[in-house]
């Protein structure tokens, strides 16, 4: 019987049936759960990497070894990753190995909207598009017969809506495992001029063998229609909206090998169709592809290129029908993310929106620090960003007589990610800088996932853990300290210390998860009404647990997890509540 | 048979995972075609989240758009107005009528709005509203909301036995919470409006 199946568990479900066995990865949404499925399976060794570009790299070793292999990521997460994938194009593999990136199109938990397949065509390598979960699940096998008959990596592109969306599979039996005996290949292997070189004109010659590969893919499919007016070329969840909207109207010529495209396949569909129309999101890839092989077609004049599509935006440029529902005149408060109550990350926000810190922010959920009324960040580029470019912001201004405070903010996993380079440079370099890194002993935005600080590995088993007070300390900073972020006191001393202080300097701020199943929460806390004078100080640590109820602080008990510090900021001890006694 | 579609919508945390996750099943075990949509990450921190359930003989795609949704089950009034513009015309909203304030409301830059179910009703939208968080409490736990939900939702189902809800919350729900889920659902289901 088929079974509902999530995207992503499918893909795992096709990484285990394709007989891999080592997995290598970063969580990033919307990739995660391949791996974290993956992991179910104790055929498969997986493991969380510090970043992808290690994820990557690990995968690779263990192909050459002669093991399936397997690294995902999420798009911004193949940038980290690019250097490796440039260059294992050109040594090719030894065993299979498979690269899933997921894009995440309309940013639902992103910062940009890449569009990855940029990357099949710059670095050279094949990549496949899956549609719905059979397709991740299919694909994902067929990534590998491909990786091994060319002797390339093979990348396999998700989006949030083929990831994230459940579709019916139907499962199959474990591949036995591949084992290809290593041998030495200095040509092959070692990427000196001399011999990439030589490599260069192999690749060449692969693509166009690829490319024929791809012209007679089953992969790349056609579905008829009745009328020829219109012709559809469209691609990953695309197909599906095409085919919500138009049904079996138009022919559909629907790719899952987007690169090398099958151009001898797309030219025959031209020329039966009277108007070519390119369905994609982002970018006008598939459709400048056409247009350099001289077809007439249309695309991104009638598609944004802009977050993602969907079937009402394609009936309205294709079937001029439009659905429409009955709207409210009411102007509805916008229901943005925030931290959750008792984030520990709060404590350390509101400390400094109090001091008024530039605070140059990083990757992950505290990014949310900069919602109001926090509002305390000025800056989140990508991870690792904040430690670097405060060592800049500094540089820039040495010279500057006046008051300056500016601070770098940087999670447990995204320090272990790309902040430890820029610690480095900072240590090496020698500016003022204050790094804050927020330790929560897990990997939040993504659903709790353990790095090299966590002290566990991807099943939850005891493994190495990194002490970042004596990592820190190993790179020369004198000046190391840690403070909870639960005690407004403890990080507003440390801040002004800090900041005052004539060398770099770390502050840990250490407190796990609020939402880790292993914390322990203090019991709610209560407002005695006949204290609180309703001056709303309280307010501005934005609580989602606090609200105004009749000109007096309400504390809802469904939400509070006692952390107190909102108790802190109360100057008429109109807070009752055990975390006094229980601190 | 026709795609039907069903929308879940409420506040980040609240439960509407089991939700999607039971009905899914449900539609499954009936010999459907069926596809789920969900979003992970940042917006599951407090922000409005939305789940897609589309089920009938072929399923092409995984989204519900504007005037689209046969049935919106919501866990919270301010989001059911939010996403009422997906509701097909003569749509029927599931309702709970808790109210959770959002982030600029609770900075006073912004107030609730007040009367939505009525203002919807006035639109002339078919609501069942019931107060979900009480009827949950009632069976056990404050949790149970999304099962009163799908209990009350349940009655617009003719074609699918009673059997098979109980079977589709047997699969879903962990065991150790398999009663008050069960009294949920019936406290649900037998709610009239």
């Amino acid at each position: 019987m088929k079974q509902l199946m999530q995207g992503n568990t499918a893909a795992a479900r096709g990484l285990y049936e394709a007989g891999c066995c080592v997995a290598s990865s970063y969580p990033g949404t919307p990739s995660t759960e391949i791996t974290e499925e993956a992991a179910k399976f104790d055929d498969i060794y997986c493991e969380w990497a510090p970043n992808e570009k290690v994820a990557m790299e690990t995968a690779f070793g263990a192909a050459l070894a002669g093991k399936r292999s397997f690294c995902g990521m999420k798009h911004v997460g193949l940038n980290v990753a690019a250097d490796p994938l440039f260059t294992v194009s050109y040594t090719g593999i030894n065993a299979g190995m498979v690269i899933c990136v997921a894009d995440d199109p309309g940013m639902h938990s992103s910062q940009n909207e890449q569009d990855s397949r940029h990357y099949a065509r710059a670095a050279k390598l094949p990549m496949l598009e899956p549609s719905d979960s059979q397709e991740a699940l299919d694909f994902f096998k067929k990534a590998y017969e491909i990786s091994e008959e060319f002797d390339v990596p093979v990348i396999v592109k998700m989006c949030t809506r083929v990831a994230h969306s459940q579709s019916l599979v139907k499962i199959g039996e474990r591949d036995d495992d591949i084992d290809v005996p290593y041998e030495k290949n200095i040509a092959k292997y070692v990427m000196m001029p001399g011999n990439a070189i030589k490599r260069h004109p192999i690749i060449e010659e692969r693509t166009r063998k690829l490319r024929i590969y791809s012209d007679f893919s089953k992969m790349n499919k056609f579905d008829d229609g009745k009328k020829l007016s219109i012709g559809i070329i469209t691609s990953s969840t695309c197909y599906q909206y095409v085919k919500e909207a138009c049904g079996d109207l138009y022919p559909v010529f629907k790719i899952g090998m987007v690169w090398p495209l099958p151009d001898e396949k797309i030219k025959e569909f031209a020329k039966v169709v009277k108007r070519l129309i390119i369905v994609e999101e982002l970018d006008p890839f598939i459709e400048e592809h056409c247009k350099a092989l001289g077809l007439k077609c249309e695309g991104k004049e009638l598609f944004p290129v802009e977050g993602e599509l969907n079937q009402n935006i394609i009936a309205q440029k294709i079937m001029r029908t439009k659905s429409m529902g009955i709207k409210l005149e009411e102007q509805l408060p916008a229901r943005p993310p925030m931290m959750c109550a008792g984030c520990p990350h709060r404590g350390i926000f509101y400390t400094l929106n109090k001091n008024n810190c530039i605070v140059l922010g990083d990757i992950g959920c505290y990014t949310l620090g900069a919602v109001a009324p926090l509002s305390a960040m000025d800056m989140t580029l990508c991870m690792g960003a904040s430690v670097s470019a405060v060592h800049g912001f500094n540089k820039a201004l040495e010279n500057y007589e006046g008051d300056k405070k500016v601070v770098a903010v940087i999670g447990d996993s995204t320090f272990m990610h790309s902040g430890m380079t820029g610690l480095a440079n900072i240590a090496y370099n020698q500016s003022k800088s204050v790094v804050i890194i927020l330790d929560n002993s897990i990997t939040g935005m993504t659903g709790h996932q353990q790095n090299p600080t966590t002290g566990f590995n991807i099943k939850g088993d005891p493994a190495g853990k990194i002490n970042l007070e004596n990592l820190c300390r190993a790179m020369g900073f004198n000046r190391v300290r840690v403070v909870d972020p639960y005690n407004l006191k403890e990080c507003e001393d440390a801040l002004k210390e800090e900041l005052a202080s004539n060398e770099a300097s770390v502050i840990i701020s250490r407190r796990p998860c609020a939402l880790l199943k292993y914390v322990k929460h203090n019991p709610p806390l209560k407002v005695n009404a006949e204290k609180c004078i309703g001056c709303k100080s309280c307010m501005k640590i934005g609580c989602p647990a606090l609200s105004m109820k009749d000109k007096h602080a309400h504390v809802d008990s469904t939400l509070c997890v006692g952390c107190g510090v909102c108790e802190q900021l109360c100057k008429f001890d109109a807070f009752e509540g055990t975390a006094k006694e229980g601190e | 048979m026709i795609t039907k579609n069903i929308m879940i919508v409420g506040v980040g945390g609240q439960g509407s995972v089991l939700a999607s996750k039971l009905l899914g099943h449900l539609f499954t075990a009936q010999g459907f075609d069926v596809k789920v949509s969900e979003v992970h990450g940042m917006s599951q921190r407090g922000g409005s989240v939305v789940t897609y359930v589309r089920y009938g003989d072929k399923v092409f795609s995984p989204v519900i758009e504007k005037g689209e949704a046969d049935f919106i089950v919501s866990f919270e009034i301010l989001e059911t107005a939010r996403w009422l513009e997906y509701l097909k015309p003569g749509g029927q909203i599931v309702t709970s009528t808790q109210q959770i304030d959002p982030m600029p409301v609770l900075t006073g830059a912004m107030t609730y709005p007040e009367n939505l179910l009525e203002k919807i009703q006035a639109a002339g939208v078919k609501v069942d509203a019931l107060d979900c968080l009480k009827l949950a409490e009632e069976a056990g736990s404050s949790k149970a909301v999304n099962l009163v939900l799908l209990g009350k939702l349940s009655r617009y189902f003719s074609d699918i036995k009673e059997e098979a809800w109980q079977e589709a919350i047997d699969f879903c729900v962990p065991s150790k919470f398999l009663e008050l889920n069960k009294k949920a659902f019936e406290l649900g289901k037998n709610f009239n409006s």
